[in-house]
């Protein structure tokens, strides 16, 4: 039984000021309720914004931004004031890369869960610091009750994190939106982070969209996965499509990229060249001038997107083809 | 935290016994001689002998502070030479004056640059924010004995409005805080306020600036906190840093202003290092700079112990 919490067409982000990035082109995605969605792709390819596009905090005066984004009836583009403050979160909360920096650094943590707790519930400090105290057990920090005390200095990598989990849910949010939240930890707490994180979304029933480009992270935490490249979607599928039959030549760098599976000795692969400047919103396939598969059509107009299955899409000329001879497409077929 | 505040207290005996040292060199190694100042031009070799035996000037130099500073301890700063009157009873009722001046100032500076730099700094880069900049600019930058003339000149002399110089009505003796008394510590006190406003209010404008662009502002926004939230959070973080510079301003402004002074004939520790300055008078340099030095040691000491109280990452315990 499905129920869409999440709908955004359109999207569009675009920075001005010292140099105009077109950060997010005509990005479509929808979300359910209890689902967890991991966007998957390089630094600058538009995935941070797009969480900061759902929370409107990007900065007004340089950003331009388009499209429509429904939240639980809610339309997030027409908020303002008061309700917009209301809904962030409330509706939708983030959690941070960088624990250390997304903490204040002044304040204890059981303040600063305890101030987002009163702001949308109106609760008494007493009460609120009660909420605190349960969240950051519910977050298995280990002596909640000096923890609630403790200033975030006072704690490691890893309790920061789960300090900042646990503010963010403190209001139980309908969406938690996670931007690369184990990327600075270590490998190990980096594990528990994510078992954390699923088990308190089952606990709670909401939905996740995870950020990261750690395709392992992905894989570990999500449902579905969707691959972002130069501010759009290239393909997106469940985690297991993705991994076992991805179709779109980025995604399959990607995989083919990783480490896992590399022998010791051998050369990795790596994607040659480096993603577009975006200086102009794109007009052509944005991964063509690295795409060993690359065709005059891609460079002429944007790849059709093809959709074999329910929730399942890829964004390229070989879309069709690829579906049906899923291995080998010939390299610089049309070129020659 | 006990240990803290122990540990800056034990380091102020150091500290001043260090600047104790350094007053009484300074004097000593600056060239004259204190008693060609004030003995008769004819007086005999033996006279000068006498006068010198009698202030002590004839023994070894280790000897001399010892002495001093064995006084010094018991409040005996010895007497002025110009004078012959005790240096601490001089140095004490200055002291009390540059304290009135410096409070009605930092009141002034503080609160102004606090205010200017917050505004600057939250409306960084727009007119506003410029408009603060330039202003704090030319504040530190305008020789301030010049502005005081420049004060004087419109508001006493052209609008006659204020009076020029002086600490009251009645003369030094006796300060009181009412209007007449009032009336002329304002040049004097705006005068001395620009320059701790500007360093203030550039000092916080920056911080506000850097403080704003942090990631945790993003994360207030993003956990629902409206601007009034997020500029306590902005204000908590800026306290610790203008606490210092604040506290280092304060300290100057207790060490009293020469210039500032003299223009305005405020009988205040400025006024009365310029005069010992003038006449050679040894042993009321000395005591005025010692007080003052130690002045600024305690001020310091205020600000390391306020400091642990607005700023949790300074080590506890």
């Amino acid at each position: 039984m499905r129920e869409t919490l999440l709908e955004i067409s359109g999207l569009n982000v675009r920075f001005s000021g010292a140099r105009t990035v077109h950060a997010v082109n005509d990005l479509s995605l929808s979300l359910d309720t209890g689902e967890v969605l991991t966007i998957l792709g390089e630094s600058g390819s538009g995935k941070s914004v797009t969480l900061k596009a759902l929370l409107r905090l990007l900065p007004e005066k340089r950003t331009a931004i388009g499209g429509s984004m429904k939240l639980d009836g809610i339309d997030v583009m027409g908020l303002k004031g008061r309700a917009l403050s209301d809904y962030r979160g409330k509706t939708v909360s983030m959690i941070f890369q960088e624990p250390a920096l997304a903490l204040d650094p002044v304040y204890t943590i059981g303040d600063q869960i305890a101030e987002a707790v009163r702001r949308h519930t109106g609760a008494s400090r007493a009460q609120a610091m009660d909420v605190a105290l349960d969240m950051l057990k519910r977050v298995r920090i280990p002596s909640a009750e000096q923890r609630l005390r403790n200033y975030p200095h006072e704690m490691s990598g890893g309790m920061r994190q789960r300090a900042m989990v646990a503010l963010a849910l403190a209001c139980r949010p309908r969406l938690l939106l996670a931007d690369e939240p184990t990327t600075a930890l270590d490998a190990t707490v980096q594990i528990q982070v994510l078992l954390l994180l699923r088990e308190l979304q089952k606990e709670f029933g909401m939905s996740i969209i995870f950020v990261t480009h750690d395709i392992g992270v992905a894989v570990e935490i999500s449902d579905r996965i969707a691959v972002m490249y130069a501010g759009n979607i290239v393909e997106e599928g469940s985690a297991a499509e993705i991994i076992r039959d991805p179709r779109h030549p980025y995604t399959r760098g990607l995989l083919a990229a990783n480490l896992h599976d590399a022998e010791r000795g051998s050369r990795l692969e790596a994607i040659p060249g480096s993603p577009p400047p975006l200086a102009t919103k794109p007009d052509h396939c944005s991964f063509a001038p690295r795409c060993p598969h690359v065709t005059p059509a891609c460079l002429k107009a944007l790849p059709p997107v093809f959709r074999p299955g329910p929730r399942r899409r890829v964004a390229c000329v070989l879309g069709e083809r690829a579906f049906t001879t899923a291995q080998q497409v010939p390299v610089h077929e049309a070129a020659q | 935290m006990l240990t803290y505040f122990i540990q800056r207290l034990v380091y102020v005996v150091p500290v001043s016994l260090g600047v104790s040292v350094f007053c009484f060199l300074l004097v000593h190694i600056a060239p004259g001689d204190p008693l060609t100042a004030v003995m008769p031009i004819d007086a005999t070799a033996e006279q000068q002998a006498a006068m010198r035996a009698a202030y002590g000037f004839d023994k070894p130099l280790p000897v001399q502070f010892l002495v001093w500073l064995g006084n010094a301890l018991t409040g005996d700063l010895g007497n002025s030479i110009a004078t012959g009157r005790p240096v601490a009873g001089e140095v004490m009722r200055a002291v009390g004056n540059t304290l009135i001046l410096a409070f009605a100032a930092s009141l002034i500076g503080f609160s102004l640059g606090i205010l200017f730099g917050f505004v600057a700094g939250y409306f960084k880069d727009t007119p506003v924010d410029r408009a603060v900049t330039a202003l704090s600019i030319t504040g530190v930058s305008v020789p301030n004995y010049w502005l005081g003339i420049v004060l004087v000149v419109i508001f006493s002399v052209t609008l006659g409005w204020l009076p020029s110089t002086g600490a009251g009505p009645g003369g030094s003796s006796a300060w009181k805080w009412d209007v007449e008394h009032l009336r002329f510590i304002i040049l004097p006190a705006v005068t001395l306020s620009v320059v701790p406003m500007g360093i203030v209010a550039r000092t916080v404008r920056a911080l506000v600036g850097d403080i704003l662009s942090q990631d945790f502002v993003t994360a207030l926004a993003a956990k629902g906190m409206g601007r009034a939230g997020i500029l306590r959070h902005v204000m908590r973080n800026v306290a610790p840093t203008t606490l210092s510079v604040v506290g280092l301003q304060l300290g100057y402004l207790l060490g009293g202003s020469i210039l500032i002074e003299t223009v305005f004939n405020w009988p205040g520790t400025g006024f009365l290092l310029s005069n010992a300055i003038f006449q050679r008078d040894l042993p009321l340099l000395q005591g005025t700079i010692l007080v003052l030095a130690l002045f600024f040691v305690f001020v310091n000491l205020l600000v390391d112990l306020v400091q642990p109280l607005v700023d949790p990452r300074i080590k506890r315990g």
